[in-house]
């Protein structure tokens, strides 16, 4: 770094381009930031003017946040955003401790147990990726309600799952599966193969080596990859309305905000503090590991 | 007024539940490393096998492969499949017009969404490298990205949010138009350049990801490489035409690529606006309305079929050369 002649590096570099990323930062955040005055604001003054008169005459309030957290009835449903929140939750934590989990232990085994078909198994899942879920909810939500067969075979018997939170977070492990077992997959493959075999001249063998040697190590990576998870089912829409459409008692807080979206549209003074609500976890997630995050991203992108 | 007490009582089971889940896990895990780790040769390869990949494939091929067997045959039934019917949901598709349009629209996010992405990616990332303040700049930028397309639709509502002329505009954008003297329009019913206005939406939540992969990307060229350049006189637009858009050319392909997969599968945007009317409908959409609200099974998988058909060139292409990097 500190040998690079000034300017190396930068072709842009000038009075222009910090304008130019200026205004884009400036344009990507102003959306954001008329959510946030909005919700602050009494409904009266949403309706006769726009947030960014918001500061001429300062005027904010919590009650719409009171509203939407603990009111219930109305336009706000009958138990208020909080039970939705916890639907998320634990919708998310079990999707994305199982999905990391078992794709660990399947990166591993793709990556350093040798088996007839390794290659092709590898592949497979990889392909599997570009499956798009839409190809699979129906005959998933049919075999969580009556079991899979399969040219008149039964290959497996109905789960009783329904209208459980178990029917909204198995679909999104197994869905997040191929990615998480690919990228770990990058990670696990290129750790020295002489660390391995040198625990196993120790006398150990895949479960100690795993546990010894790959969990710590891929610690990580382990994270970086759990909060991609973490965001992606957090954030999910098409999932939450397949299997959690049909009960407000599994739904997270996707699919109710896109219902308060939907039949309150122009009542801001409700839909904007639920907006913010729902999306304050995730920039929490996101702010506080960032670092995390972004080198995850580029574990299975970006070949140093 | 809701109390703490009636949201613990309700909230209680799930988080028994999520806890189950975890101790159900981690408990058979511990004891399947305790009792395999006393095992040794052949057999432990075996079993190592079995608890470390047969369940994730299990998951997998209920999850994905089954299913996606299942709709590709029900892509040739009836309506309530319990009849084949042969091309005829594919056959209807196509002549079905509001289909078509959905399909116009899917080519035209496809095609405009990756192309703009990818474009201001590679431009941030290049003008923000080693710029004062870079981590600040990237952040706001890559913000969206931890906001759900929901939310993010509805903040974008909000910008787009419509008043007559007279009236005090909500809207941020009706407010500029005021301001300009135009004539505001209501932008999500602005057919066909409504589009357009749901493609924001998209591009503000995607730009950041494009950014800060390329961005490492960038980042990792050699600098004697971009020395020696600047030594025969290349700057500015040139140095990052001849060097820096070659050197990470793999990086565009993969961000170009993941874009194009995201509009193809793209829902939530589309389903939290307009709900596909308006003239904005695209396939993922509408495969979504005809299986689960006209309940048409037959002609809601042909277009789930179809999507499919439109990520293979990309899913090839990508393992194509992952299998070149693993031979290196």
């Amino acid at each position: 770094m500190a040998t690079k002649a000034p300017g190396a590096n930068r072709p842009f570099t000038s009075p222009i381009a910090s304008l130019v990323v200026t205004v884009i930062a400036v344009l990507w955040t102003v959306p954001t930031f008329g959510l946030v005055v909005t919700s602050f604001r009494t409904k009266e003054a949403i309706v006769s003017s726009g947030w960014w008169n918001a500061f001429a005459h300062p005027s904010f309030t919590f009650d719409n946040f009171r509203a939407v957290l603990f009111q219930s009835g109305g336009t706000v449903g009958e138990q208020g955003m909080i039970p939705f929140a916890v639907n998320s939750l634990a919708i998310t934590i079990p999707a994305v401790l199982l999905s990391v989990g078992f794709g660990l232990m399947a990166a591993y085994a793709l990556a350093w147990i040798p088996f007839r078909f390794s290659d092709h198994v590898f592949y497979g899942l990889f392909a599997l990726q570009g499956v798009p879920l839409q190809l699979s909810l129906l005959p998933l939500l049919t075999f969580f309600a009556s079991g899979v067969k399969l040219f008149g075979h039964t290959v497996f018997p109905q789960l009783h799952i329904v209208g459980t939170l178990a029917s909204v977070w198995l679909p999104h492990t197994m869905f997040g599966l191929p990615l998480v077992i690919y990228l770990l997959h990058n990670f696990v493959s290129a750790l020295p193969r002489e660390l391995l075999e040198a625990a196993r001249i120790d006398g150990a063998n895949h479960f100690e080596v795993f546990r010894r040697i790959i969990l710590p190590l891929s610690l990580p990576a382990v994270a970086s990859i759990a909060i991609f998870q973490f965001l992606w089912i957090w954030n999910d829409l098409l999932v939450a309305l397949v299997f959690a459409g049909g009960t407000d008692d599994v739904a997270p807080l996707t699919l109710h905000l896109a219902n308060l979206g939907g039949s309150l549209g122009s009542h801001w003074e409700n839909v904007a503090p639920a907006a913010l609500v729902s999306i304050i976890i995730p920039l929490i997630v996101f702010f506080s590991l960032q670092r995390f995050f972004v080198r995850g991203l580029l574990a299975g992108s970006v070949k140093a | 007024m809701i109390t703490w007490s009636s949201l613990f009582a309700s909230s209680w089971p799930k988080i028994v539940q999520i806890f189950t889940v975890l101790i159900i896990f981690f408990g058979f895990y511990s004891v399947a490393f305790a009792a395999g780790a006393k095992l040794k040769g052949k057999k432990q390869n075996k079993l190592a096998l079995a608890l470390f990949l047969v369940p994730a494939l299990i998951l997998v091929m209920t999850g994905l492969g089954i299913p996606a067997i299942q709709t590709f045959m029900e892509s040739f039934k009836n309506a309530d499949s319990s009849k084949w019917v042969g091309f005829a949901n594919y056959s209807n598709a196509i002549k079905d017009a509001d289909i078509r349009l959905a399909f116009a629209n899917t080519i035209a996010w496809v095609v405009i969404c990756p192309a703009i992405v990818t474009t201001l990616g590679i431009s941030l990332a290049t003008m923000l490298n080693k710029m004062k303040r870079e981590a600040v700049a990237k952040s706001l930028i890559f913000m969206p990205m931890a906001i759900s397309f929901v939310g993010g639709s509805l903040i974008w509502n909000l910008m787009y949010s419509f008043q007559e002329q007279k009236d005090p505009q909500t809207g941020l954008i009706g407010q500029f138009f005021v301001w300009l003297h135009i004539d505001v329009k209501h932008l999500l019913l602005w057919s066909p350049w409504n589009n357009l206005f749901l493609m924001v939406i998209y591009i503000w939540g995607f730009t950041g990801f494009a950014m800060v992969i390329l961005s490492a990307a960038i980042k990792g060229i050699p600098s004697e490489i971009e020395e020696a350049a600047q030594l025969d006189g290349a700057t500015g637009i040139k140095l990052f035409r001849t060097i820096t858009v070659p050197m990470v050319r793999t990086t565009i392909i993969v961000v170009l690529t993941t874009a194009m997969v995201g509009t193809l599968k793209l829902f939530d945007v589309i389903h939290t606006t307009t709900g596909g009317n308006f003239k904005t409908d695209v396939l993922s959409n509408r495969m979504f309305d005809e299986n689960f609200v006209y309940l048409n099974y037959g002609r809601g998988s042909a277009l789930a079929v179809l999507i499919f058909l439109g990520v293979i060139p990309i899913t090839y292409y990508n393992i194509r050369s992952l299998r070149l990097e693993r031979k290196h």
